[in-house]
């Protein structure tokens, strides 16, 4: 039992960490607050099913479609700032957010939401479910990205990252592009937000903060940017870490932090990106480049 | 009421400007959003804190923090910020956040996550004025800032390093070239910015009569979105953008009534401006 918790808790900082992937690792715009969009998601599909009723896979679904459009309106305002400032406005968005359920008494407040746990199809969920439900969308997701990567959307995308006056002069539209990415990597987070709400059966504005959403970037930045094995890999390693070690959980932020800037000094594309020493060395070690 | 209202925003936005203008500087020469300054102003009420209750004199814990977190700045720009002068300016950004959360969970593991008081004796004492009690702490905090930032004016506008330090914001290369000692520009830099934040986290600490680990966190974001007001590294727009929030929170708040925290005010107010005028409100036009 205790196994299936930490593997759905992974799980969900799988999905957060390749959402993320689209926007700051394809795209190469950063978002500090995607936290803010698992917490639409959550908190949708809280005042759905709680409220007024809502089935769990219509809730699911709606939850990714607000997350998706809030994600669209951040995806606005980045054709019209800088990545640095891209990076303060999330920062905010988080923040604000997280101040809106914290003191709206719709939200239920500091006090929190609870949340019913759904029946589908004369099925009550239990931890088991959620973990299907959770690696289903993993993999549903891990398709859709090896789609992506090799089509012309994913080299569209590629092209913003590296160069956008470049890629703006070869006539990719550099602003639906944009808008595009962040809306899918918005709605994915408000699917698993919703997803974390039920598995939760209780929600309080706290999970969603800034430091949620430093979490969900550290384990993409320290997998490796820009490719589909590094999040998952990340998500998983961070993830582990405060299991195995138990005294690590109090550090937990402190590592975190440290990791980032460590990380980003010596290797900026993460352990398991693009030109890592130790993709490299494994790679060397098994004897031919296969894909990942 | 009005005046009243109009001093406090007045102090609030002072105390924003000082947090403001290290960042402010850094972003000026490196164009690096700085968000580990936040951490810098953290480090500074703390190291504040500990001096004040050693040696129980403010001025010796102004000076003493500023110097410290000063040579903490000048050690970081050292060792992290100048490596990475080349690569995407994503990479030193997630280099300053992850500075910044680790500074915070150090200080929460040396100090305590708990709220410490920072219960300072002012030799100021209260003014009344017309109908606005203003206490000696706020006189003193408007009386640091108005300091301070006269001091950075003669610096840049007066001195010969000023001249330099104009000239590398403008074009580090072509400043290099011209024979400025940039390396050297970068780490007065440092130090000044990160003693600007040590000096405002003292003043926040003492104008709540309370510091704690995650002290920089509303700072984080709120002086970026003061640099960007302010119109990108220059500090004297920063200045008045600072006052110019101060202000709006105080009032928006005093006489509005804003349902959402007077913290969130000054994001949508950056939001707008964003939206409206992306260069920001004092950009210089070159």
């Amino acid at each position: 039992m205790y196994e299936v918790v930490v593997a759905i808790n992974i799980g969900i900082f799988i999905l957060l960490s390749l959402s993320l992937n689209i926007v700051t690792g394809y795209a190469g715009q950063p978002n500090i607050g995607h936290a803010a969009f698992f917490g639409i998601g959550a908190y949708t599909s809280a005042i759905l099913t709680s409220k007024i009723g809502f089935n769990f896979l219509i809730s699911l679904f709606l939850s990714g479609i607000i997350a998706g459009i809030v994600g669209m309106i951040l995806g606005m305002i980045s054709i019209r700032v800088r990545e640095d400032f891209l990076a303060i406005t999330t920062i905010g968005i988080n923040f604000v957010v997280v101040a809106i359920f914290r003191y709206s008494p719709f939200f239920g407040g500091s006090f929190g939401m609870a949340v019913p746990t759904p029946t589908v199809f004369g099925i009550e969920f239990n931890n088991y479910t959620y973990l299907s439900l959770i690696y289903l969308f993993i993999v549903l997701i891990i398709l859709f990205l090896r789609k992506i990567e090799n089509s012309w959307f994913g080299m569209a995308l590629g092209g913003i990252r590296n160069n956008e006056e470049a890629a703006e002069s070869i006539g990719i539209n550099v602003k639906k592009f944009k808008i595009v990415a962040f809306t899918i990597s918005t709605f994915i987070a408000g699917i698993t937000g919703c997803i974390y709400a039920h598995y939760m059966s209780f929600i309080s504005s706290d999970d969603f903060g800034f430091l949620t959403s430093i979490t969900i970037l550290s384990m993409t930045v320290i997998g490796g940017l820009g490719t589909i094995q590094g999040p998952i890999i990340g998500a998983f390693i961070l993830g582990i870490i405060p299991e195995i070690f138990r005294f690590v959980a109090d550090y937990r932020m402190l590592l975190y932090g440290g990791l980032l800037v460590l990380m980003m000094r010596f290797q900026p594309h993460g352990l398991f990106g693009k030109e890592s020493f130790l993709l490299n060395k494994l790679v060397n070690l098994f004897g031919r480049g296969n894909r990942w | 009421m009005f005046l009243q209202q109009f001093v406090n925003g007045l102090v609030v936005g002072s105390i924003y400007a000082l947090t403001a203008a290290g960042a402010s500087m850094v972003y000026g020469i490196l164009r690096i959003l700085d968000i580990a300054n936040a951490g810098a102003y953290a480090i500074g009420a703390y190291t504040g804190w500990l001096i004040y209750g050693l040696t129980g004199s403010i001025l010796i814990s102004f000076i003493g923090a500023m110097v410290i977190t000063g040579i903490f700045g000048f050690i970081i720009q050292k060792s992290l910020y100048l490596p990475q002068m080349k690569q995407s300016a994503i990479v030193p950004l997630i280099t300053s956040i992850g500075l910044f959360i680790f500074i915070e969970d150090s200080l929460r593991l040396i100090f305590g996550a708990h709220i410490k008081d920072f219960a300072v004796e002012v030799p100021i004492g209260n003014i009344v004025l017309v109908n606005a009690n203003i206490s000696g702490i706020w006189i003193l905090i408007l009386l640091v800032t108005a300091f301070l930032f006269l001091i950075l004016w003669w610096i840049i506008v007066k001195t010969k390093i000023g001249l330099a330090w104009r000239a590398t914001a403008q074009d580090m290369e072509i400043a290099q070239a011209m024979g400025v000692n940039t390396k050297q520009l970068v780490a007065l830099n440092f130090f000044l910015g990160y003693g600007f934040a040590a000096i405002a986290g003292i003043m926040v600490g003492i104008y709540y009569n309370s510091i704690f680990p995650n002290m920089g966190d509303v700072p984080a974001y709120k002086m970026l979105a003061i640099i960007v007001l302010g119109g990108l590294g220059n500090p004297f727009g920063t200045v008045i953008a600072a006052l110019f929030i101060g202000l709006i929170e105080t009032f928006v708040g005093g006489y509005i009534g804003f349902f959402l925290p007077r913290d969130a005010i000054a994001f949508l107010t950056l939001i707008l401006i964003i939206l409206l005028k992306p260069q920001g409100l004092f950009a210089k036009n070159n």
